[in-house]
């Protein structure tokens, strides 16, 4: 048995620090190497770590609720049988690789000297640093890294003190800013329920927030200061999409065994209008705006624990049938709380069936550092005008977009609507999609 | 675990892969009645003969050359050069032919040889055995040129060179030989080529380093911890190719790098590490990249003032730690 510290692993690229949510083993408990051992909830998805070794957890070294950085010791464990810190001994096999463990141990003795022919000498102590040429002279305004976390936390650069060279502002003045502004922030509210502590008390229960909230509410945050967003709506007559919906539904779910929903066909439709829009399918950067090659398309699903958005990879290259498939895999996935961290990786637009609840208009927030999301509204008949003056009970269903003004104009937008529209209103009995 | 000096760990790879491999031989001026001059073969040609452990004449291109035409014949030389500094006879046989030969034959031949050779100063050794010839060898894109700083990764790297498929220019660093010694496992294990080590954990800054400097790194970044200053140490392991992954998350995470080495500061492995981190992770940088290296000058001196001036020393780190740090 041995003493072992379990580090939180990387689970993904670019995902640094992730939120204790769950401890799935009591201190004192025996738990087997690949068993769950916690929850932790990533930047987007909520995900179950196994444990690296079989033994007994000792001690946990983060709290439920706690953010730590990938690599942080999170447990104590006693392993049991072999030492996991000791480098693997393999066979003599020209296939042997690095033990995953930490390396030997060494050290430098400086008393020893002589390795020359020529013999040793004295070290000595030489002249200053060879660093005479870095541009510490003349300091830049703003480093790179400063004006990134000057965007990102929408700070007014001209208020900031710098404590570096020649009064440069340095990332820890930054933060330490940022930092005081939301204590600040936090006063008058403080002084505000100290004043009224009746009211204050009134107010009853906290509805304590989980991470996924925290999350939601940070992207949601994010997007309505960054994004200067417009919205729009279009009328789309689905009447031909129902009936062929209704016509072939039964031998879809009897041949590929999931249901056959509205969705697939507005993924379909959203898709292939991306590719013929392209910009809506980018992302504003300060450089221009980045295009993306394939139509990444995130869904928003809403499930107990709260929104979270699965994205279908390469959609723009799904017929209907697949894109049925995959979205009711996503689905379900999401709702059992099973999507790997890929699964909600790489979106490049989001579809939101608010129509499902009813909703009939929605003013959606832009999933960031999307271009646009589109919505679909609930499919109702009502009477439309046709064929001149004639009026016809007609199955219509709304599509809204909200889109980043930055990256197009109304007439885009609204031509990428149109491409959708005209998409789903050419689907009739005689299709042929699946 | 045994304790081991570098030397000895050099020693050990080669002996085990000998005994596991009847292609691998080693050959080079002195390797086989002296053992080496560093004593890297001492006791080789004793236990494997005249026939794998070979004298050669005091001739480079003669002894790359041969090892390159047996590499491509099926076996697996290591060829030692007694000093990287006489390693430039050899070339052309180095350059010119080993790293191109699998290019050239569109893969059809291979030259698996190991060229070992000692490099560095800092050991009052002068002009001709202080040099540092790695930014040469690292520049020929068919080569790979490894440079450990540990006994355990002097190990484990050496038997990696022996087995690749390709041919690996192997520098041992004088001043670590018998100055490092370290933990070394029991038993066979490799040390990939082209991955980079984290010898020591840190938040505040990154420094780049490999050889010598290693250590001389390592030192400053404990005197930097006793102001609880924490320095993260990145150890290439490997000059080329480089472990960009491993370097680049480091300094996302630090926002400063230092980049120290040995060899002379311009167009040199620093460079390339700093233009990485400047195509790579501009976004992360809080301040200039930074390089503490030798000077310009055609060689390290003699005389240990003169030498001391030249070396990244531990306190000129420190130094220019702390600038970075304040910057």
């Amino acid at each position: 048995m041995t003493l072992t510290i379990i580090e939180l692993p990387q689970v993904g690229e670019s995902v640094t620090e992730g939120v204790i949510s769950k401890w799935l083993v009591q201190p004192g408990a025996k738990v087997r190497k690949f068993d769950p051992l916690l929850e932790v909830m990533t930047d987007k998805v909520n995900m179950e770590v196994p444990s690296p070794f079989t033994g007994t957890l000792i001690k946990t070294l983060a709290e439920e609720g706690d953010t730590v950085p990938m690599g942080q010791p999170i447990a104590e464990m006693d392993v049991e049988g072999e030492v996991p810190a000791t480098p693997a001994v393999t066979t003599a096999a020209a296939t042997a690789s690095e033990p995953t463990a930490r390396v030997a141990s060494f050290e430098f003795v400086d008393s020893v000297r002589s390795v020359g022919p020529t013999g040793s000498g004295e070290g000595g102590h030489g002249r200053p640093d060879a660093l005479q040429d870095a541009a510490l002279a003349t300091p830049a305004k703003l480093s790179p890294l400063v004006k990134r976390l000057v965007g990102q936390h929408c700070v007014d650069a001209s208020l900031l003190t710098g404590t570096g060279v020649g009064g440069r502002v340095t990332k820890e003045d930054v933060l330490r800013f940022v930092e005081e502004s939301k204590q600040r922030a936090a006063l008058p509210a403080a002084a505000d329920a100290a004043a009224l502590p009746v009211v204050a008390e009134a107010t009853g229960t906290i509805f304590a927030l989980t991470p996924l909230r925290k999350t939601i509410a940070q992207h949601l945050e994010r997007s309505a200061h960054e994004i200067p967003a417009a919205w729009t709506m279009f009328e789309t007559d689905v009447t031909g999409l129902v009936a062929y919906r209704d016509a072939q539904r039964d031998a879809f779910a009897l041949e590929a065994g999931v249901p056959l929903t509205y969705l697939p066909f507005t993924a379909y439709a959203v898709a292939q209008a991306l590719m013929a829009n392209p910009l809506l399918n980018g992302r504003w950067t300060e450089t221009g705006i980045a295009l993306h090659e394939h139509v990444n398309l995130g869904l928003a699903v809403s499930t107990d624990a709260g929104l979270i958005v699965p994205v279908i990879h390469n959609a723009d290259m799904l017929g209907v049938g697949d894109l049925a498939l995959r979205a009711h895999a996503l689905i379900a996935a999401a709702r059992e709380g099973k999507l790997k961290l890929k699964d909600v990786q790489g979106g490049t637009f989001t579809l939101n069936n608010t129509g499902a609840l009813g909703s009939v208009v929605s003013a959606p927030i832009i999933n960031h550092p999307q271009a646009a999301i589109v919505t679909t509204e609930a499919i109702i008949k009502r009477p439309v005008v046709v064929g001149g003056d004639a009026i016809a009970a007609r199955s219509m269903m709304n599509l809204c977009m909200t889109f980043d003004h930055r990256v197009c104009d109304g007439a885009e937008a609204g031509k990428f609507l149109a491409d959708i529209k005209a998409r789903l209103e050419a689907i009739g009995e005689d299709s042929s999609l699946l | 675990m045994a304790i081991m000096t570098v030397i000895e760990a050099v020693r050990e790879a080669m002996r085990e892969e000998m005994r596991r491999d009847a292609s691998v031989f080693v050959m080079g001026e002195d390797v086989g009645r002296r053992g080496g001059v560093f004593l890297a073969t001492q006791g080789f040609i004793d236990e494997f003969g005249e026939e794998r452990v070979i004298d050669t004449p005091l001739a480079e291109a003669g002894i790359a050359g041969v090892a390159v035409g047996a590499a491509m014949a099926g076996m697996r030389p290591i060829a030692e050069i007694q000093f990287g500094d006489f390693v430039f006879p050899a070339f052309n046989q180095i350059v010119g032919e080993a790293g191109r030969i699998r290019y050239g034959t569109n893969g059809t031949v291979n030259a698996p040889l190991v060229v070992r050779m000692p490099y560095g100063g800092h050991v009052r050794g002068g002009l001709f055995h202080s040099q540092s010839p790695e930014a040469y060898f690292a520049h020929t894109p068919g080569l790979k040129v490894v440079t450990p700083a540990t006994p355990y990764d002097a190990k484990g790297l050496l038997k990696a060179a022996i087995r690749a498929n390709d041919p690996v220019v192997f520098l041992e660093h004088k001043r670590t030989y018998r100055a490092v010694r370290g933990e070394v496992p029991d038993g066979d294990y490799v040390v990939p080529i082209g991955v980079a080590d984290v010898k020591r954990p840190g938040d505040a800054a990154t420094i780049v380093t490999y050889g010598l400097t290693l250590h001389y790194s390592l030192r400053a970044a404990e005197v930097l911890a006793a102001d609880g200053v924490e320095v993260e140490v990145v150890d290439l392991r490997t000059v080329s190719p480089i472990d960009r992954e491993t370097v680049l998350k480091s300094v996302r995470k630090t926002n400063r790098a230092l980049v120290v080495h040995e060899d002379n500061i311009s167009l040199g492995v620093g460079a390339e590490v700093t233009a990485l981190i400047a195509e790579h992770a501009f976004d992360s940088l809080d301040a200039p990249v930074m390089r503490l290296a030798g000077p310009d000058i055609p060689a390290m001196p003699f005389a240990p003032t003169l030498e001391a001036a030249y070396m990244p020393t531990a306190d000129k780190i420190e130094a220019a730690l702390r600038r970075l740090l304040e910057y």
